[in-house]
């Protein structure tokens, strides 16, 4: 089996989030950054499909110089080789752009599955492994609880709908995204982090695949960001005194007609 | 010079510290006051390559510098300083001494056990009338044919509580004083190996310390650690890696208490204000932060020696001495910063107080350190 794993490297959900000067991006100044934690159900479906059934597992990330750290702990996992697709116009570039680099990535490597994590954490677009499956002319199941491989290429993929799950059979090669519940993520091991440093991360530019400067980053983008904005403040809370009574009354009173809860 | 952790330096750290967090942060409490640490968590930490962090790959370990595995006990001690010591005594004067001294036949017997977590591994030198005066020891081994027997009180044995493997100093030599003694690897399967009293300690409750009792404890011949004679100059050696790793422990506890208070100081207010905005508060935290930088950078310091083959004793004595002197004081004004809250069993800043002072007394006591120091630079000159 091939695996190609797609992941992203973004700001630690434990960060605390604070918006760049130019008011549109993240200033990841003293921010961790962690592989999007859904990509890691991704990459551990993969280790596992691996172990499985024998293959090699490879993974791709399109991001800037930083990225390669993301991949790093990647291969600190287990995983086999790693592509990074460099370029400093990632993060303004939309789905589609990120998409298109990605596919065009995808289809210089022999591939039976493609995985992806359901969504970047931070922007939380969902977009992605939806468009690559079209770009590649892919099946593809999304925001996956539970993957099985039934033959050499066919597999079931279940999601939750409302109330219940949905079984699906899908032909492989296949696209799918991983949701949270897919699997339990390994931690790398001090072995596989020390020999993370042997296996080389393979570089290329958007130009190797084929796209130049004016089709990715804002110039490129059918979406653009215009403006980031902090959530608002919470408004402070209320301290309802006096006489247990009339404070209940007061309590119903807020909450019906100034909270609208009741 | 360059002071610049590595990727793999960093990956490791954040690795543990996800491992600490998510697997160990939950059952702190519980381990405390069970005092125990379940042994059966052991193999998990095993396959991560905490339990043989710096023996090459090649006998089995994970192959890691020095300073990545003081990233890792400062991690630790973060979240349990019983563990840290737990995994830092394992790994330097359990495993390290058998990695160094011990021939192919005891590294294939006794460190892949250790390494996969299957056996813990304890050091044992103090006995109840020797401490610090290590040549005062009063365990003997007599060679009986192909056989040593072991006679003698072996105190305060950290994880000698678990059984495993453990290497004892005794004397050999009656004659010789200090290069009468040798090291022995001792199995606790071993007929006459007894696991006895476990001590009440004010901190690091969860460590299993205990007193063992070597009564005709026969053993091979073949277990000699070294040749006989050799015991201190392996147990200084093994004491090097161990100071640099209790120095670890000692910077982990001080930086959980810094976050700890740092929180609290930005929560609480008194007299209209913050308490983190009351100079005198500011200054707790500046002091606290400054010694935390200074412990690290002189125990990285030695560990980079280490990582060199370079002589480290004076390095190991200082980062030790220091990094757990201010553990106590860091720990002492965390407390005080969290108030009536910081007296409380309902916060961890009680439990770090009592956990950190351990570390100006075990792998030798402060003045102990300021021996070691004093020696070499008084050799030097
Ligand atoms: C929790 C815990 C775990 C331990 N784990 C281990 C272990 O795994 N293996 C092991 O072998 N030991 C272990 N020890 C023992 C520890 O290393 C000794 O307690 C330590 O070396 C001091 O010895 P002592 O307690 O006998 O004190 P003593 O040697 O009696 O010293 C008492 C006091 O006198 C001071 N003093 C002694 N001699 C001098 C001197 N020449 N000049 C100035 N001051 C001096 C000491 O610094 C100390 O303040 C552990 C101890 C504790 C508390």
């Amino acid at each position: 089996m091939e695996l190609i794993i797609c992941i992203k490297q973004v700001p630690d959900t434990a960060a605390k989030i604070k918006i760049g000067s130019n008011g549109k991006s993240i200033d990841l100044t003293d921010v961790d950054l962690v592989v999007s934690p859904f990509d890691e159900y991704a990459v551990e479906e993969a280790l596992r499909i691996k172990e499985a059934k024998g293959g090699k597992t490879t993974v791709i990330t399109f991001g800037p110089e930083r990225a390669s750290q993301a991949l790093r702990q990647c291969l600190a996992m287990g995983i086999d080789d790693a592509i990074h697709v460099k370029c400093d116009e990632f993060e303004t570039s939309d789905s589609l752009v990120t998409a298109s680099i990605l596919a065009a990535a995808i289809k210089t490597l022999p591939f039976d599955m493609v995985l992806f994590g359901k969504q970047g954490v931070g922007r939380d677009n969902a977009q992605v492994p939806a468009m690559v499956a079209e770009l590649l002319n892919l099946p593809q199941v999304v925001v996956v609880t539970k993957f099985e491989l039934i033959s050499e290429n066919k597999a079931l993929a279940q999601y939750e709908v409302e109330g219940g799950v949905a079984v699906n059979e899908i032909m492989l090669p296949a696209v799918i995204s991983a949701e949270k519940g897919l699997n339990e993520p390994r931690y790398p091991t001090l072995k596989g982090i020390m020999a993370s440093k042997k296996k080389p991360i393979k570089e290329m530019t958007i130009n190797d695949l084929g796209f130049t400067l004016e089709q990715v980053g804002e110039a490129g983008s059918k979406v653009v960001f215009r403006k980031l904005m902090p959530p608002p403040a919470r408004p402070e809370g209320k301290v309802i005194t006096g006489e247990p009574k009339e404070a209940v009354a007061q309590l119903i009173d807020l909450l019906r007609n100034e909270a609208k809860l009741l | 010079m360059k002071i610049e952790f590595t990727e793999d330096q960093l990956c490791i750290r954040q690795m543990v510290r996800d491992v600490m967090e998510k697997e160990v942060l939950p059952h702190v409490e519980t381990w405390e006051s069970n005092e125990l640490i379940p042994k059966e968590i052991f193999p998990t930490f095993a396959e991560l390559g905490l339990f043989g962090m710096v023996i090459p790959e090649t006998y089995g370990g994970a192959g890691i510098d020095y300073i990545s595995s003081c990233l890792v006990i400062e991690e630790i001690a973060r979240i349990s300083a019983s563990l840290a010591i737990t995994i830092s005594v394992h790994n330097s004067v359990g495993c390290y001494p058998v990695f160094k001294y011990g021939t192919d036949t005891q590294k294939q017997k006794y460190l892949l056990p250790l390494i996969k977590g299957e056996k813990i591994g304890c050091f044992a030198i103090t006995e109840p009338n020797a401490g610090s005066d290590v040549a005062a020891i009063k365990t003997k081994a007599v060679k009986d044919g192909d056989t040593y027997i072991l006679n003698g009180t072996k105190a305060w044995v950290t994880n000698g509580g678990f059984g495993g493997i453990a290497i004892i100093q005794a004397i050999t030599d009656p004659a010789a004083g200090p290069k009468g003694i040798s090291s022995f690897i001792v199995d606790s399967d071993s007929k006459g190996f007894i696991i006895s009293k476990k001590e009440d300690k004010m901190g690091i409750r969860a460590s299993a310390t205990n007193e063992i009792i070597l009564e005709d404890c026969r053993i091979p011949s073949e277990n000699l650690l070294g040749k006989e004679g050799m015991g201190m100059r392996i147990a200084l050696d093994a004491l090097d890696g161990g100071r640099i790793g209790v120095a670890a422990q000692a910077i982990g506890i001080s930086v959980a208490a810094v976050e700890k208070a740092c929180e609290y100081a930005k929560a609480r207010t008194s007299f209209g204000q913050n308490l983190a905005d009351h100079q005198a508060i500011q200054f707790m935290l500046a002091d606290a932060a400054t010694k935390i930088e200074s412990a690290r950078l002189l125990t990285l310091k030695a560990a980079y020696l280490k990582d060199n083959n370079l002589r480290c004793a004076k390095e190991a004595a200082m980062a030790k001495l220091f990094a757990s002197e201010a553990s106590i004081d860091v720990t002492y004004k965390a407390l005080q910063i969290f108030g009536a809250y910081g007296y409380s069993k309902e916060f961890p800043l009680e439990r770090y107080s009592r956990d950190a002072r351990v570390t100006t007394i075990y792998e030798g006591t402060s003045e102990i350190q300021r021996i070691v120091i004093a020696r070499e630079i008084l050799k030097a000159l």
